[in-house]
């Protein structure tokens, strides 16, 4: 269970309080308008963004001091997901060693992980011969490498077309059930919502809603929700 | 309270800081505690720190003045070589103060180019010798530079705007008065103040040039103090007196933003209206003339020396020896601090810069009267010479390395820090697999030029070097001193070579390990 208890983060004249839970392996949506912490919400997760007051803990842990690296998650952003300068391998065995002296067995396990994704003849390539849709593909095969519990994406698709994304979404949801993992998931696309998550939080005013089903949110949204929504 | 704990663990950026406070701090302190008071100084002495202001004051007026139709006329016009011209303006900058001092006084010296033409026309001759010689090895120095500045503020000035200027009929006298003045008054007290700083702790041009009661800096007179009259009160006092003027000097300069001499981007897709008639003759002439300052000084040197290069004798190329191996080392630990510094200070940490901008409130010879005062009860002046030149010269290039590294290091940050922190990419491995690649090109652009300054340097060295172990520009010097001329011009032929050829390969170096 990955729990916000009274979790706050401060920047500026800015901020954001979060109180609530959601249970391992649960998909969830993240929207609401531009500025309203959506990143904020993911960065106090991922460790980026310094708590002012309350905690965040997971499954019963509390992951304030622990490193962003140290911490039981993935992160995805919007672009530079990959080191441009390294090979597609090497981006995704940093996944599993971040010295990248990798044994066999890990040369493997890299091998299969781009197998899984379709990439298996682009290993050698740099990010830049790729397309936007295969860059995708291989930060998701780090992830699924990484086989961390918790998977955040910051508008991670956001510059894919509709069909690509769609695919993306369904690779997406194959690793996360793999590993069981609990998703959050910011988007600016209702539809994305739809697809892929059952649950959403609103982030509206500086306050993160507590989870609810997507369906009903997104068919009779709260005033400030509607407006966004358009 | 992790968190706080892992920050205030030692780091290198910490570390990097810490050594460099300690070092400077700890050298004004001793600089400090052994000075006389300001009675100890004699009217000599005043006499200095009056030159070492208005020669500064002068040669900065003098390049300014100088640069701005140079500046104005590259900016307009377009020919062949323009380009290469450009280019060589950034020579100076790693062109070793001695060989240039060599070069001048091979055309304006007493056989030189300029005085045979006067003599012709029965004028008499001029002495490069004195506060004259000073100011022109000066404004040779940093009229370069000072055009590269100016040339900056007029690309930078949107070609829309001229663009409007012709749409309405603007001639030349309109231009001037409406864009080109007001971009003048932003950019040369920038470019002014630059080169009076430079200027201020300059050493070498005056050992060279100057010397005499009208032509002696502080810098010089703390080295006089130190190396005949051994008057280490004296010495110390005159230090911190360098010091005062250097800091009133860098208040002053953090008023006026700087323009950045050195870097890329001297180019734009349409040039400016070039006005045709007499204006195209004039802005021939300005750059005529500016290349030719620049360039036959050098090539004087170069026609002089070459030829002599087999002959010189074994100890000059011992000499050359020690300096690569020494300008080698003092890059690599430059190279060292200012990477460290730049990465804390792209973390957000606003004490780092303050650190890296240290070595600016000191000068060589004032670290180097301050170290051997430390360093005096526990060794020999003649074992410090070397290992203490090689360290104030990694000090001394520190500015400019992160003044090139910081904006790299602050863009990688952005770009790529949260990613690599997300995978947990830390210590040894991020500067392997992140740093390192992303950051070759800054870092060898950076260490070619405190390679190329280290090897050069005519500074700390003289303080302490007896005649058995000198530098390439020591020898040279030595040389010089000695009336030894055809050496004299090889060895300034050898020296220059080198220097470039350092800049050159670790510049490669950095482009061809460049990230993609």
């Amino acid at each position: 269970m990955l729990r916000f208890d009274r979790a706050e983060a401060t920047l500026g004249d800015f901020r954001l309080n979060a109180d609530f839970a959601l249970e391992a392996g649960a998909r969830v949506a993240v929207i609401g308008p531009s500025g309203s912490g959506k990143s904020t919400l993911l960065g106090m997760v991922a460790g980026f963004v310094p708590l002012s007051a309350g905690r965040i803990l997971w499954q019963g842990q509390d992951l304030a001091g622990m490193a962003p690296g140290a911490r039981p998650v993935s992160i995805l952003f919007q672009d530079q997901n990959l080191f441009p300068h390294l090979s597609v391998a090497e981006n995704v065995g940093l996944g599993l060693r971040p010295d990248l002296r990798l044994s066999r067995a890990e040369h493997a396990a890299v091998a299969g992980a781009l197998q899984e994704v379709g990439l298996q003849d682009m290993a050698a390539r740099r990010p830049a011969q790729l397309s936007g849709g295969q860059q995708s593909r291989v930060a998701l095969a780090r992830v699924a490498l990484r086989a961390r519990p918790v998977l955040l994406l910051d508008e991670a698709f956001a510059a894919l077309g509709p069909a690509l994304k769609s695919d993306m979404l369904a690779l997406l949801a194959r690793i996360a059930d793999r590993n069981g993992a609990t998703v959050l998931m910011v988007t600016h696309d209702p539809d994305d919502a739809r697809a892929f998550a059952d649950q959403t939080v609103a982030v509206i005013a500086g306050r993160a809603h507590p989870p609810v089903p997507t369906g009903p949110l997104l068919d009779d949204p709260p005033p400030e929700l509607a407006a966004y929504l358009g | 309270m992790a968190q706080r704990l892992r920050q205030l663990s030692p780091s290198p950026g910490g570390l990097a800081a810490g050594l460099l406070v300690l070092l400077i701090l700890g050298t004004l302190a001793a600089v400090a505690t052994h000075a006389g008071g300001l009675s100890a100084l004699g009217p000599w002495d005043w006499r200095a720190v009056w030159f070492t202001l208005w020669q500064a004051a002068l040669s900065a007026t003098v390049s300014a003045v100088l640069a701005v139709p140079v500046a104005r006329a590259l900016a307009r016009r377009r020919f062949g070589g323009r380009a290469l011209l450009i280019t060589l303006l950034g020579a100076p900058f790693i062109l070793p103060v001695i060989v240039a001092v060599m070069g001048l006084v091979s055309v304006f010296g007493r056989n030189g180019l300029v005085n045979d033409l006067l003599g012709a026309f029965g004028l008499a001759p001029l002495s490069i010798y004195g506060w004259q010689g000073v100011i022109l090895a000066h404004v040779f120095f940093n009229l370069p530079l000072s055009v590269r500045m100016i040339l900056h503020g007029w690309q930078a000035i949107p070609t829309e705007r001229f663009r409007l200027a012709a749409s309405l009929g603007f001639g030349p006298g309109d231009i001037a008065r409406h864009l080109e003045r007001p971009m003048l008054r932003e950019v040369l007290p920038g470019a002014w103040l630059a080169v009076f700083l430079v200027c201020l702790t300059s050493f070498a041009v005056a050992l060279a040039l100057g010397g005499g009661p009208g032509a002696t800096t502080v810098e010089l007179a703390i080295y006089q103090a130190f190396r005949f009259d051994f008057d280490m009160g004296k010495a110390a006092t005159l230090a911190l007196v360098q010091v005062g003027l250097c800091v009133a000097a860098l208040a002053l300069a953090s008023r006026v933003s700087r323009p950045a001499g050195f870097g890329a981007g001297l180019d734009r897709d349409t040039p400016l209206p070039a006005p045709a008639g007499w204006r195209r003759g004039a802005d021939a002439g300005a750059i005529l003339l500016a290349a030719g300052f620049l360039l036959v000084p050098m090539l004087a040197v170069i026609l002089q020396g070459a030829p002599g290069l087999a002959g010189l004798p074994g100890a000059v190329w011992a000499a050359a020896g020690r300096s690569v191996v020494m300008a080698l080392i003092s890059a690599m630990a430059a190279l060292a601090l200012a990477l460290a510094l730049a990465q804390v200070i792209a973390g957000g940490r606003a004490w780092a810069e303050l650190a890296g901008m240290l070595p600016l409130v000191a000068s060589p010879l004032v670290l180097g009267t301050g170290l051997y005062l430390l360093l005096r009860p526990l060794v020999s002046p003649t074992a410090l010479a070397l290992p203490v030149t090689v360290a104030i010269n990694a000090v001394m290039a520190l500015p400019f390395a992160l003044r090139i590294l910081i904006p790299a290091a602050r863009s990688l940050q952005a770009d790529y820090g949260r990613l690599a922190d997300s995978l947990g990419l830390r210590g040894l491995a991020r500067l392997r697999l992140l740093t390192l690649p992303r950051l070759a090109r800054p870092l060898g652009f950076a260490g070619g030029l405190s390679a190329a300054l280290a090897m050069g340097d005519l500074g700390v060295i003289t303080l302490f070097a007896d005649s058995r172990n000198p530098t390439l520009p020591l020898k040279l010097y030595q040389l010089m001193n000695s009336y030894r001329m055809g050496d004299a011009a090889a060895c300034a032929v050898l020296l220059m070579a080198i220097s470039f050829a350092l800049f050159w390969l670790f510049d490669r170096g950095g482009r061809i390990h460049a990230a993609l």
